[in-house]
């Protein structure tokens, strides 16, 4: 018994080196790899919304895309690593966490290109994808502020950094405007600009911590809450669907199809296309004009579809305030409304 | 006389090949785990059932495929392509260019770099063990040893590396050591459990890195993310391909073997780790015999605590050189495994990281080159701690023979026990 599976075994090792020393290039075609961060292509965030950019491009671009995933904090070089020797021709980061590793090997590989998923520009050969998802999520607040029946609304985020806060900037300026247009007093729990603070659970993975945060802030009042922390967030939704009269809305992308089993008590949701920013870049370094990234930006804005609002849920708010939100988006994109981006960022200084 | 000799070598004989088989179960039970991951790469590739779908023959045929080149993959990835090795070495020879071979060499050196902070935390948790003690909480002490290591590396300016290395290093290890006292001496103190201690402090440890290291907080680089400073150059741990920055395998490793041979030194050649062992098999017994049971506690889980610290140092100066937020790596939880698959023995430990390291980064390429999901790699860890604690599962798979009496109680020995 044992005999035969030894030399089972070396017949296996054999193949292994044989088939292993082959392979071969795609020929032709650009080869463009993503780097997730810890959370995973499944995450159904930011890495999952990424992907589905990459996705879209081997569809309809005819690209050779793939993805490497993230365990651990050192991972993010070996694969970086991988793509650099596999000669990609366009490598994908996903996260701020990527940023030091991206920086590196963008500056010891400037013939290859980079791009990071939400993080500005880390040198000429790098595309940062930043998204004013403060437009976006000021219309959210507009739209909360006039579906709330309680007079309070509520948002909080999985860790206090820009990326989450942008949000709720958005959020509390788009009450705020409300207020002011309507003569109304509606309340915002859970973030405040000029103090840079806000509730934050720690983590963008606990659903209980989604769960207990939203009884929290249904138990003082609030009817509309916005989470922003990913997955969090769902544990919000289950919560909110328990009680049954409130409203939540969703992040990053339209929560009716992304958790639709939750669809009844979305309200809409603030749309962060990374998608969009992902296949925008891919086509870029595909066009035969393409000249290096020049270490510019890319930064998704409602202007450019890069940011936006799901569909507001039918009956959840008075009949003229779809028309009210166009208004104001096209007065966003004209530059006359403050969505509170230069208050929030002179509060980091 | 001659009688005597004979049956003398006998007993030899019977012991050297008991000590062969005691290498064949952990052996086979490998080869079981690898030959049932493989069943798993199988059933979740569709392009498999895609190939049945045109004949049997076929669908045959793209099995092996898909299993050689995964596992080709993962060889490749773990020790490296020995053709590449040696065409690098002769490029080296009659050119003089080295580069090809040290990139040859990078598969083997990710390995032993997987492998040091695992060797670190199965050491820390298999001490414990050998003081009767669970520390669950390798985690924790890896994460506070982060931030006590990572604020000397990039605080402390203007010393040679000579001086400030070690001082990271320490501060590592005094960081995870005084985080490992504590349940110590509240086990020695007050006789609460050293199970629920050190999960607690596992989460007090996150939170207090989340908050130093949380935007706008006492240790937040100021770049508006939640990641420490980078260390200085001078508290870098020597690389040992600084031609090839891709390659992070760096002195940490030697520092890990060092501690092995320390832990081995320290718990079988000397009074304080005969106190430990005693301390473990039974304290009412080590007490009696007039031995400082509490304050042996204290020392173990300190000790232990120190070897976790060290993981995190590896990590901070040798390969990342900053530490963020979401530092989490199940080191610690791995840990358990890792002294248990050991049998709690410093070698065994060291043998048994080498086993994971060559997993993991193994795992890597295959995700790289054959597609597979990481996630496998959890499946082949699992498979293999289940296949070698429980060795009766082996020895009835492939037939082999009981063991002499003695090898029969090898995992109830990790617990402590001895």
């Amino acid at each position: 018994m044992l005999k035969k599976l030894w030399v089972l075994l070396s017949l296996v090792l054999v193949t292994t080196m044989l088939v292993g020393c082959g392979g071969g290039g795609a020929g032709g075609k650009l080869k463009v790899g993503m780097v997730t961060d810890m959370g995973g292509v499944d995450d159904k965030s930011f890495n999952a919304t990424s992907w589905k950019g990459v996705q879209r491009a081997i569809d309809e671009l005819g690209i050779d895309g793939s993805y490497l995933e993230s365990k651990q904090q050192t991972d993010y070089a070996t694969n970086l690593a991988q793509y650099v020797n596999q000669e990609a021709d366009l490598i994908i980061t996903v996260g701020f966490l990527l940023a030091d590793d991206t920086a590196d090997f963008a500056s010891r590989y400037p013939d290859t290109n980079f791009a990071i998923v939400d993080f500005g520009s880390l040198g000429d050969n790098v595309r940062g994808l930043t998204f004013s998802t403060d437009e976006a999520g000021f219309l959210a607040g507009y739209a909360a502020a006039a579906a709330t029946k309680t007079g309070k609304v509520a948002t909080f985020g999985g860790i206090n950094i820009p990326t989450v806060a942008i949000f709720m900037v958005g959020y509390e300026y788009g009450v705020n405007y409300y207020n002011q247009q309507h003569g109304t007093n509606v309340e915002v729990l859970g973030w405040e600009t000029a103090a840079n603070d806000g509730v934050f659970v720690g983590n963008f993975e606990s659903t209980d911590d989604g769960r207990r945060v939203a009884e929290t802030f249904m138990n003082e009042g609030a009817d509309v809450i916005m989470p922003v922390a990913g997955p969090v967030g769902l544990g919000t939704a289950q919560a909110v669907k328990e009680r049954g009269n409130a409203w939540v809305i969703g992040v990053d992308t339209d929560w009716t199809v992304s958790a639709a089993e939750y669809k009844d008590v979305i309200l809409t949701s603030v749309l962060k296309n990374m998608d969009v920013a992902v296949f925008d870049t891919i086509k870029a370094v595909q066009a035969d004009d393409f000249a290096g990234f020049n270490g510019e930006n890319y930064v998704g804005t409602l202007a450019n579809d890069g940011v936006g609002i799901a569909p507001i849920a039918s009956g959840a708010v008075p009949a003229g305030i779809s028309d009210e939100l166009e208004q104001i988006k096209a007065d966003i994109i004209a530059g006359k409304i403050n969505t509170g981006w230069a208050e929030y960022s002179a509060s980091l200084e | 006389m001659s009688e005597k000799n004979t049956t003398q070598g006998k007993a030899q004989k019977r012991r050297s090949r008991g000590r062969w088989r005691a290498l064949l179960t952990p052996l086979m039970a490998i080869v079981t785990a690898l030959i049932l991951g493989a069943v798993v790469i199988v059933v979740t590739d569709t392009s498999v059932y895609d190939a049945f779908g045109e004949g049997f023959g076929a669908g045959l045929l793209r099995i092996v495929e898909v299993v050689v080149t995964a596992y080709g993959s993962f060889f490749a990835g773990a020790f490296g392509d020995p053709a590449r090795m040696v065409r690098g070495l002769s490029t080296w020879i009659t050119t003089g260019d080295g580069s090809d071979w040290v990139q040859s060499l990078y598969p083997l050196t990710e390995t032993l770099r997987y492998a040091t902070p695992y060797i670190f935390a199965g050491l820390a948790v298999a001490l414990g063990f050998r003081g009767g003690l669970f520390n669950i909480g390798a985690e924790g002490q890896y994460f506070i040893a982060g931030l006590t290591t990572v604020f000397v590396g990039y605080s402390l300016t203007g010393v040679p590396w000579f001086i400030h290395v070690p001082l990271a290093l320490l501060a590592g290890i005094l960081g995870g050591a005084a985080w490992g006292a504590i349940p110590g001496y509240l086990k020695a103190k007050t006789g609460a459990h050293e199970v629920i201690n050190t999960i607690m402090l596992n989460y007090i440890s996150f939170r207090l890195a989340e908050y130093m290291l949380d935007v706008g907080g006492p240790m937040a680089r100021g770049d508006g993310r939640p990641v420490s400073p980078v260390i200085q150059p001078s508290a870098q741990l020597t690389q040992f391909f600084p031609s090839n920055p891709n390659i992070r395998f760096n002195v940490g490793f030697f520092i890990a073997l060092l501690a092995a041979v320390f832990v081995y030194w320290l718990l079988f050649k000397t009074t304080i780790g005969y106190e430990i062992r005693t301390v473990g098999q039974n304290p009412r017994a080590a007490k009696y015999a007039g031995m400082n049971v509490p304050r042996t506690v204290v020392l173990t889980m300190a000790l232990s605590g120190g070897l976790a610290g060290l993981a995190a140092s590896h990590d901070i100066l040798g390969v990342i050189g900053f530490m963020p937020n979401s530092f989490s790596s199940g080191y610690g939880f791995d840990a358990i495994a890792l002294a248990l698959l050991g049998n709690s023995h410093p070698f065994g430990v060291v043998l048994s990281s080498l086993l994971f390291g060559a997993l993991q980064a193994g795992a890597r390429n295959m995700q790289a080159i054959a597609r597979v999901p990481l996630d496998l790699t959890d499946i082949l860890q699992g498979l293999i701690i289940i296949f070698i604690a429980a060795p009766a599962i082996i020895r009835a798979l492939y037939r082999l023979r009981t063991p002499d009496e003695g090898e029969g109680a090898v995992m109830t020995r990790g617990w402590g026990q001895l």
